[in-house]
């Protein structure tokens, strides 16, 4: 199991290591705290976007209040995704808080978008093994940029690009699997909106919340349709 | 000493925001798993989220002051899809896409060509 797990995970991999790395150069190279709270904060915080910009609070010494309003606003979009996964995850039992813990955008991505058998109890075996791998990567990454610092000699510059195209694959594969365009291209047109009214710090949760609201409507729609046409099912 | 201090109570702060932004749904909505609306959002949200986070990252990825604005990130992009349409197997179109990303972003081919 572990070997199809790491071929799921694998296109993360090529995005955690240099990603986890580049937040592990600017921790060392901007900050004077021992090399291990970059690695700690991966492994207690696990946030991409959410760590690089605790860099930035730490060396500013910022308020602990400023800190949890700044990392939960970053985060928002969080609060989104578990409502995708609300059945997924019942019955996972000691398992379930970790899956929460880790549901970072990319694991998120992979334990809605990958096909599933009628194993229920399997299948989160596999959701838990996913989550687990993506962290490690993470974490690698993390320890390694600390460690290395600005000795990093391997010019990598790029191979982040593997993140875009895990989405892009995903939003395929969703486009598959669901039949329907309607969702990919109101996830586009939100995303277009968010960029060109909000600064990039806040497009992602614009977007979400934009889409948000148009399923919603879409919902509204199809109730009031479906209720006209007499054969509502309440 | 007061270093430590602060960046252990820094260090916890943003592990509970982190994770409360992750919890929250499950807290409140656990109880309405079968509630039509929230099967809907389960069903049609993730599509969204996906498209959304390709499209914003794929816009990061872009140089847009280059000759033609964001040809690095669009051609890698679509060299993803069509592979992906064609194959459809995710980890030749990730690698695939990617190392077209990263020669053309350490070569400077694109600028390079165009120019000359």
């Amino acid at each position: 199991m572990n070997s199809l797990v790491f071929r799921l995970t694998l296109p993360i991999l090529f995005g955690y290591l240099p990603l986890g790395m580049a937040f592990g150069v600017l921790f060392t190279t901007q900050l004077d705290y021992a090399w291990w709270a970059a690695p700690l904060m991966g492994v207690v915080i696990y946030a991409g976007a959410g760590q690089i910009l605790a860099v930035s609070l730490l060396a500013a010494s910022a308020g602990l209040l400023e800190v949890f309003i700044a990392m939960f606003v970053l985060n928002a979009r969080h609060l989104f995704y578990g409502l995708s996964l609300l059945g997924q995850f019942r019955g996972a039992g000691w398992r379930k808080l970790y899956l929460i813990f880790g549901l970072t955008d990319e694991t998120y991505s992979l334990l809605t978008s990958r096909a599933r058998t009628q194993d229920r109890l399997h299948e989160l075996d596999v959701d838990f093994r996913i989550t687990a791998f993506n962290q490690v990567y993470w974490v690698i990454g993390c320890t390694l940029g600390a460690l290395l610092g600005r000795n990093v000699a391997f010019d990598s510059t790029g191979i982040e690009f593997a993140l875009v195209a895990l989405f892009i694959v995903l939003t395929i594969e969703q486009f598959k699997a669901l039949g329907d365009a309607f969702p990919v291209w109101a996830g586009a047109a939100a995303a277009g909106v968010a960029m060109i009214l909000l600064p990039p710090a806040h497009q992602l949760i614009g977007a979400i919340a934009i889409v948000t609201a148009v399923l919603l409507l879409q919902y509204r729609h199809l109730r009031t349709k479906s209720i006209a046409e007499g054969h509502s099912h309440g | 000493m007061a270093d430590t201090v602060y960046l252990a109570a820094f260090v916890a702060v943003a592990a509970i925001a982190t994770f409360a932004t992750r919890i929250i749904p499950f807290l409140f909505f656990e109880r309405h798993t079968e509630h039509p609306l929230i099967k809907h959002l389960g069903r049609y949200l993730p599509a969204a989220v996906m498209a959304l986070l390709a499209t914003v990252f794929l816009q990061r990825s872009g140089d847009w002051s280059a000759t033609v604005p964001g040809l690095d990130a669009i051609l890698a992009g679509m060299l993803v899809v069509i592979i992906h349409l064609l194959r459809r197997n995710a980890l030749l179109s990730i690698a695939a896409g990617t190392a077209a990303y990263m020669l053309i972003r350490q070569t400077g081919i694109l600028d390079s060509g165009l120019a000359g």
